[in-house]
């Protein structure tokens, strides 16, 4: 009874809250890897990407909810989402014709590249500000609860709750989705080939008869659709807030890394490992510590590692240990 | 027109416009903008080492300069004594364990030979050291943030003067690039920059958070100066004579004054800084980094040590946006740990390194300067122009309001279009590199 206890108490605040933000974490991160795989270069306006994908759900959904449609239980973010991928796309696109293009004909250095991203990360911030302000905007609506605390515990009888949030399920049931679709398309469609071949070896994909231009353009299609997702997923499972996305891009290429940079598959697992990492050293383990233990070996403090405030630090730490002793990342990527 | 006649010119020009600036807002509007161009100077040259020089590309300046202002307190706050009695020794105590069980980890790490325990021995005693740490440091910080937490809450400086600190501002920002140098040189050069993100947040973390230390969000206030007070010197009888045979009354003298004041310190350390620069750059060894920066596979092949070069190199520049962010909390006289924005202090230097020339230390200055004048004038401009673009709409209009409104956050849109700009049609900026 106590270890089933305990074992409650550490899904409903370590287990689930980590999956929805490890798989958050994870389709940043797969957006990332296929710049870096693709472009070749690490895209530092991928967290105000994903801002401004979520910028444009939260002003449709206003939009919606003003004229009454809504879809409750589920959030009204949802019928928002594809018109916001296809407004992110376009920018992304213009983006890509009239400031990446030019660098990417001269073949400039990937260092070169990075900076770039950089200015183009100054104007997505500024256009983000610029249209909804720097404040923490709430847009989740429909049913809180797939099943709340008080439910569960009245259908087990037990005196612990188990709490899983509408937010969590539809996190978890579209990343699963969109990335089984990803795979898919990478792998058994025409151009998820020739994708991963340019990725490859550029000079042999040309020699093939690949467009590039064709395969940037997918690509960018595809980090709009990611991009847009994973932001709008964390902004109903959290809040939105410009300068939090911006530092999301620290536990994203961490994720990235760790799994082995343009190596889609470890953008998955690296999204995990940040998360579940994130939330076991940041978590106050008393509770779940007094079930487990002895009654004499119960802990007098909260047995918390590390304060909230230090959740990067954990992210940070998880990529120099990576850096130093597996470069590549735990799945062997192209880096180094 | 020569390279050195378009220089003087484009110095000439931001003089103008900083003067104009004081002709037509105000003298101290014009000084403040001169001061903090000063140390968006001595920034964005430590930037122009690391990736004009060496091609390094950090993109956590904001955490050096962070570590800059931590000096400051440090070294020029009087120490406070009930806080010291009721935990400072164990404070310093707990540091030591941690830092003695890092350092043990990384001994063992090296001599342990190479078998499958090796990795679980040096985890256990890593765990065992840092709830060793913990169960120390925890009950003295406890007792340190409650002795006075509304006007003290910390353990105070060492009460020197505040001058001593820019040095030491330089030195601990040097401590933290070689630890980032440690482990990410010698990889890909994105590497780097992800690592140095990280350690600016983790330093900024740090800074907010560690009561005990920096009075977290209650930030510092009233750190000493090294220039006289406003007040001393409207109380001073010849000052004040002086002041009124130039036609100035006494408050607006003494104000000027101080500023005058801290430009000519900020405008020393500058020269300094920019003397040795210049003696390195054309130095043998300023030719070698440039050789490593242009083709290291040549370099190695001369027996160049790359990855020590380059960590000598970084650990520099980081140490002179160390120097910078003491002379800037020096110049604000207080530390406020949550207005360190990545934004503004990262990515706002990358804007003047690369606009000004990077590879190029006149360059960098002259950027630190136009950057930062246009940094303080966009939102003053773009209100301006907001408001002529909505005039024919209703004042009361949503879509008026709301653009006034956000016109403050327009200075990041232009400094990014100015960024891509430069980029694309003047990638060697301003000044290029010779």
């Amino acid at each position: 009874m106590e270890i089933l206890h305990a074992l409650i108490v550490l899904s409903n605040f370590v287990i689930i809250p980590a999956i929805a933000y490890g798989s958050q974490l994870a389709l940043g991160a797969l957006g990332v890897t296929l710049v870096y795989g693709i472009l070749r270069f690490s895209n530092f306006a991928h967290g105000d990407t994903m801002a401004f994908g979520t910028m444009i759900v939260i002003l449709l959904t206003w939009w919606l909810q003003g004229i009454g449609i809504s879809i409750a239980p589920l959030p009204t973010a949802l019928i928002a989402l594809p018109f916001a991928i296809f407004v992110t796309a376009i920018l992304l696109l213009g983006t890509d014709r009239f400031v990446l293009r030019f660098y990417r004909n001269q073949k400039s250095a990937p260092v070169i590249l990075l900076i770039v991203s950089l200015g183009i990360m100054f104007v997505y911030n500024g256009l983000v500000r610029f249209v909804i302000g720097v404040g923490d905007q709430r847009f989740s609506d429909g049913a809180r609860f797939i099943i709340s605390a008080r439910d569960f515990k009245k259908i087990t009888g037990l005196s612990e709750g188990l709490a899983i949030k509408t937010t969590q399920g539809i996190t978890v049931i579209t990343a699963v989705v969109i990335v089984a679709i990803l795979f898919w398309f990478l792998n058994k469609t025409r151009t998820g080939k020739s994708m991963r071949a340019f990725s490859d070896n550029e000079d042999l994909a040309l020699l093939s008869g690949i467009n590039p231009e064709r395969v940037v353009l997918y690509t960018w299609l595809i980090v709009a659709v990611l991009a847009t997702i994973a932001g709008t997923l964390y902004g109903l499972d959290k809040s939105f807030k410009p300068f939090v996305y911006f530092q999301l891009l620290l536990p994203i290429f961490a994720a990235a890394i760790v799994g082995g940079l343009g190596n889609p598959l470890g953008a998955i697992a690296g999204g995990f490992v940040i998360a579940f990492s994130e939330v076991t050293v940041t978590y106050a383990w008393k509770k779940v510590l007094m079930y487990a233990l002895p009654e004499n070996l119960e802990p007098s403090g909260l047995t918390q590692l590390l304060a909230t405030e230090y959740k990067f630090a954990v992210s940070f730490a998880i990529l120099l240990i990576v850096l130093l002793f597996k470069p590549t990342g735990l799945f062997k990527g192209k880096a180094l | 027109m020569s390279e050195l006649l378009k220089t003087y010119l484009l110095f000439a020009f931001v003089a103008f416009l900083i003067i104009i600036t004081g002709v037509i807002q105000s003298w101290n509007a014009a000084l403040f903008i001169l001061n903090m161009g000063l140390i968006s100077a001595v920034m964005s040259l430590g930037v122009n080492l690391q990736w004009g020089i060496a091609g390094l590309l950090n993109v956590g300046i904001m955490g050096f300069v962070a570590l800059g202002g931590l000096a400051t307190v440090l070294i020029s706050m009087p120490p406070l004594t009930d806080a010291w009695a009721a935990g400072g020794p164990r404070i310093i105590l707990g540091l030591g364990i941690g830092g003695i069980t890092i350092a043990c980890a990384i001994l063992m790490f090296q001599k342990l030979p190479n078998t499958k325990w090796r990795f679980p021995v040096i985890a256990i005693f890593i765990v065992f050291g840092f709830v060793l740490y913990r169960s120390v440091l925890r009950p003295a910080v406890i007792a340190v943030e409650a002795v006075n937490p509304a006007a003290e809450g910390y353990l105070g400086g060492l009460g020197l003067p505040v001058i001593m600190a820019w040095p030491v501002g330089g030195l601990m920002a040097a401590g933290a690039a070689w630890i980032i140098g440690k482990t990410a040189l010698g990889l890909r050069s994105d590497y780097l920059a992800i690592a140095t993100l990280g350690i600016s947040e983790i330093i900024i973390a740090i800074l907010k958070n560690e009561d005990w230390m920096t009075r977290g969000v209650k930030n510092v206030v009233g750190i000493p100066r090294p220039v006289p007070y406003e007040i001393d010197l409207q109380a001073n009888e010849t000052f004040v004579e002086r002041a009124a045979s130039f036609g100035l009354d006494p408050t607006t003298a003494s104000t000027l004054f101080v500023k005058i004041a801290y430009a000519g310190l900020f405008g020393l350390v500058l020269f300094i800084l920019v003397w040795l620069s210049q003696r390195a750059l054309n130095s043998p060894w300023g030719r070698m980094m440039r050789a490593i920066r242009d083709n290291e596979i040549a370099a190695q092949a001369m027996g160049k040590d790359i990855k020590a070069r380059h960590l000598q190199i970084f650990i520099l520049g980081s140490a002179v946006c160390g120097v910078a962010g003491a002379m800037m909390t020096t110049l604000d006289a207080q530390l406020t740990p949550g207005a360190y924005q990545p934004l503004r202090f990262t990515f706002l230097i990358w804007v003047m390194v690369i606009v000004g020339g990077s590879g190029n230390n006149l360059g960098a200055i002259l950027g630190g300067f136009l950057v930062w004048f246009l940094w303080v004038q966009v939102e003053p401009i773009g209100y301006w122009l907001v408001d002529l673009i909505t005039a024919p709409m209703d004042p009361e209009s949503p879509v008026r309001l709301h653009l006034l409104d956000s016109v403050a956050q327009m200075r990041l849109l232009t400094m990014g279009l100015f960024l891509l700009l430069m980029l694309r049609f003047y990638p060697r900026g301003m000044i290029p590199e010779k």
